[in-house]
Order: C-alpha cells, then structure tokens, then sequence
C-alpha cells in the first residue's frame, strides 16, 4: 500500500533521513520504534510531503506521491495524527473534527462523528469545549479521531503514548486495534514505547541516526536481544 | 452650538459613517495578518483601486443610460468588488506567495514596494487629477431641530451604515460558520497542521486576500459616494488609519477590526467638531501610539490558549 525508497530529507544542510525504505501492506499495523532525534517523525512528515523528500520515491497505491502537495496526498486516503497533537487550540472539540473531514466534505460527518465518539467518549462530552482547554490524553484522543474522520486507508499515528497516563495509553492502544481489526485501516506507528508498540504491530522497523537498522514481525523483534537491550530494558 | 446634544449627535453620526469606511479596510489588515503573519501595506491601495473601479462603473452605466439607482449601486458594487478582487488575489499572487517562507522583512519590504507601485499604475492610467463625481444621493431625514441647528441623517449615511453593517454580518457569519471560514481558521492556528488535513493552505490564504480586498473595494465605493472627490493618493492615508483601527482592536482580531474602525472615525470625527479640524491625524495616530505603548495587543486581542 505505501511504499518508500531510498528517502533522503534534509533540514537545511542537515540530513535528516539517510536513504529509507519501508513497506506498508494492506491491512496491516506497522511500527516505526527509535531513540529520539532518529528520524521518525520526519519519516511521517515525508511521507506527507512536508519537507520533501531530496532523493527517492514514495509509492501510494501505486502513485508516486514524493512530489505532491500535502494537501493532495492527505485527500488521497491518508490521515496523519502528528507529533505534539497540534490540536487547533482556539477550536472547539467539533470543529476540530469538522476539520478532520475536510478531505471527504461534510456529507458523513455527523455518521463519522458519533463513530468517533463511540471509540472516545469522552470527546462527546467535551465537544463544545475548545481545544486548547483539554488536558494532553483528551487531546491525543481528539488528535486521533480528527485523522479518522476522514475515513483515512492509511492512518499515520505520531507517538500516541508520548507523555500519557499508562491507563490512557493502554485505551488508546486499544483503540488502535479496533480501527486496525474492525475497520481495515492500515496504521503505520511510530512510537517510543517500544514494547507496547511492538507486542501491538503485526511488523517493526527499527530507526537511528537516519537509517533502518532492522526489521521484523513484532514477535521477532521483541525477542532479539540487541533491541532489548537498547529500547526495551535500557533506558526507555 | 458646539454644548447642544445635537451638534453631538452629528458628529456621531459623521463619526459612524468614517468608522464604516476604516473598519471594511481594517478587516482586510486583520485577515491577513491573522492568516500570513504580515502587515499588507498595500491594501490601502486596493482601496483606493476599489474607489476608482467604482468611479469608472458609474461613468460607464452613465453613458449607458442606467440612471435608476438602486439598480446604479448594485450593479456598481458588484462590478467593483468583483475586479477589486482580481486584484487582490492577483497581488498575492505575484508578490507574496513567491517569498512564503522567506524572512518577513522581505514580504513587509514588497509590500511597501507593492503599494508604490500600485500608487504609480493608477496614477499613469488615470492621471493625477482629481476625480469628481456628481452625488448620487440626495436628501435625507431630520432627527432633531432645535434654534437653527437641524441634525439630518442623510440616505448616504443610512446606506452606509446598513451597507457596511450586512458586510461585516456576512463575513463575520462566512468566518464562523462556514467550512472556508474554518480553514482560515485552522491555517491561522496552524498552517502545518490545516495542510495536513487536506486544506490547500496556498488556495484559502488567495481567498483571505480577495475577501479582504472585496471589503476594501466597498469602502472605496463609499469613500467615492460620500466626498465625491478621488485621487491616486487617497489610499496612503485611508490605509494607515484603517491599520491603527486594525491595531487599536487587536490585529488578526475580526470584531476588533471592526470596533477599531468604528472607534478611529468616532475620535477622528469629534475631534473635529470639537478641537480642530487641522490635527485630526495627529489624534488618529496619538492613539496608535498609546495603544502600542499600553496595550500591544489591542482592545480585544485574543489572549492564546496554550496546549497543555
């Protein structure tokens, strides 16, 4: 469904990715893990089109995408959920939402908005709070459900956990599941939380400094004793 | 005479009347800024293109034999906003959106560039004369007499106001309610991010500028209807007044551009009536320096909620 290769990004003079490939299939959910500054988010922001990709393509559904605008990319079918939330915070809860359905128009919205309340029902009560006032976990869960309002094939989800109570966590790694089985939506996580993220994904890659280090199923990489050592009982 | 409620009360209503003019303008700052993060000073000149646009659609449905007026302004203010619009989008076009990205001071500079030479087009294509036109109103209504002091309310002024009035509940409601409303919205909070949701940012910052520039058209057609006089010039100062009016609310504030607008025809209007007329400007501008001074964020500049 998304596949990258050879990806070089740069920020400035700075390069970022150092020539990545990943491959994304239907249906399934995929983990990004790495230490920070690796180049994780910038692989999501790449794939979006912002910054650009120096060097080499990036494949949707066959498209090549590496030079599109970010705003054609996203109405193609893919939804991002990014680092730091960045929920518009002078928005209500439901005009964030109404935003998130600006790829597909206003024709499901009130269908697509009581699915999200479904997953995170507390939004529902929130929802004529603005953005700003929420508190980090209520924010993730509107982050999230603002990227499925667009019905997305391909969901990018930028660090949910990040900074998260371990109850919260755990609700919205369950919600990631149930749009994952219920729903088909092929996910692509990035994440710190490696075991979580790990034991959740069907497959992982494995980032530092710009490259791939390695790849495997969760269950590969979860016993191999390198990553063990340096994301799951090190310091992480 | 200068004591009587009534000379208060026309001042207050020439007060209103200028305030209509400089708030349609101050929107347009406010828009911009709110969106893009920079001051357009070149949408005084888009005014001033407005108010030109408006003379020549009068002239030509003169010579058309359109005399009837009600269809005159309608025909006139669609005229005017649709081609001061081609403008606007035009100036973002050519001179802005190429430097997105850039330092601002590169933006602010052609701006400024932008506005001269707008100045100088109009001046090269219609002359430096002024530009007198017939009033196109007459009468109006008696509010008050008293002694031999008689407060009218003329139609100019009634159409004005209601003129100025639906624009600002038109636009207000466009930003509120509608989805192209929201995405400025989002593009103001965030422009990364309203990309990301599948907002072309380059396409909603183009209809900001003709939003803006519509508005500004208006307020040229009114200027042209209630002194009758234009010149190639008048932008410059309509155009710094209307910015304090954007500043003094609180600039990317909407309903502060509006109430600012409102707030430098009052002070400018009664200090005419009440001091001299000669320092008016000076009043207008003492308060863009008092507001700078106490109060940057003007009257009702939004204090942000941070994420938490």
């Amino acid at each position: 469904m998304l596949s990258a290769a050879g990806i070089h990004t740069f920020y400035g003079n700075i390069e970022a990715l150092r020539g990545v490939d990943i491959d994304v299939k239907q249906g399934e959910i995929v983990t990004l893990i790495g230490a920070n500054g690796a180049g994780k988010s910038t692989l999501l922001m790449t794939i979006c089109g912002s910054p650009r990709a120096r060097q080499g393509q990036i494949l949707f559904d066959g498209v090549d995408i590496t030079s599109a605008p970010t705003y054609e990319i996203i109405r193609m079918g893919i939804a991002q959920s990014p680092e730091g939330r960045r929920i518009f915070p002078r928005m209500t809860v439901l005009e964030n939402l109404q935003l998130g359905s600006t790829p597909i128009g206003d024709d499901h919205f009130d269908e697509d908005v009581e699915r999200v309340f479904k997953l995170f029902p507390i939004l529902k009560e929130r929802q004529e709070q603005r953005g700003g006032t929420l508190s980090g976990g209520e924010q993730q869960m509107l982050a999230i459900g603002r990227s499925l309002m667009s019905r997305p094939r391909l969901l990018l989800l930028d660090e949910p956990s990040l900074g998260l109570a371990p109850l919260i966590v755990k609700q919205i790694f369950e919600v990631i599941k149930t749009i994952n089985e219920q729903e088909g939506v092929t996910v692509f996580l990035v994440e710190q939380n490696a075991y979580h993220a790990l034991r959740l994904a069907h497959r992982g890659y494995v980032m530092a400094n710009g490259r791939i280090l390695m790849s495997g199923t969760g269950q590969e990489l979860l016993a191999n004793e390198e990553i063990r050592a340096a994301y799951l009982e090190g310091g992480h | 005479m200068q004591g009587s409620f009534e000379y208060f009360l026309d001042q207050l209503i020439n007060g209103t009347t200028l305030g209509a003019v400089y708030g349609l303008i101050a929107i347009g700052y406010t828009l911009v800024y709110g969106i893009i993060g920079m001051i357009n000073f070149a949408h005084g000149e888009i005014f001033m293109i407005g108010a030109f646009i408006s003379i020549i659609c009068f002239l030509i449905l003169g010579a058309a034999g359109i005399t009837w007026i009600p269809l005159a302004l309608l025909i006139v203010l669609i005229m005017t906003m649709l081609f001061t619009a081609i403008y606007g989008w035009t100036l973002e076009r050519v001179a802005y959106r190429p430097l997105r990205g850039t330092p601002r001071l590169a933006a602010l500079i052609t701006a400024i560039g932008m506005s001269i030479f707008l100045q100088n087009y109009v001046q090269l294509l219609q002359s430096a004369r002024n530009k007198p036109m017939q009033p196109v109103f007459s009468g109006g209504i008696e509010l008050m007499q008293s002694n031999d002091y008689i407060v009218s309310l003329s139609y100019l002024q009634m159409f004005i106001m209601s003129l100025t009035l639906v624009l600002m509940i038109v636009f207000s409601l466009v930003i509120a309610r509608t989805s192209l409303g929201r995405a400025q919205r989002a593009c103001e909070q965030d422009r990364g991010m309203a990309s990301l949701l599948g907002i072309n940012v380059d396409r909603t910052i183009s209809l900001t500028f003709v939003m803006g520039a519509m508005l500004a058209s208006v307020a040229g057609l009114i200027f042209l209807l209630n002194y009758g006089v234009i010149d190639f010039f008048i932008g410059f100062l309509a155009g710094v007044k209307a910015f304090t009016a954007a500043v003094l609310g609180g600039i990317g504030s909407l309903p502060g551009a509006m109430l600012g607008g409102l707030l430098i025809g009052l002070i400018e209007a009664f200090w005419s009536g009440y001091f001299t007329v000669e320092y008016k400007d000076v009043a207008a501008f003492g308060i863009l320096v008092l507001v700078l001074i106490f109060r940057p964020t003007g009257l009702l500049g939004k204090p942000d909620i941070e994420k938490v």
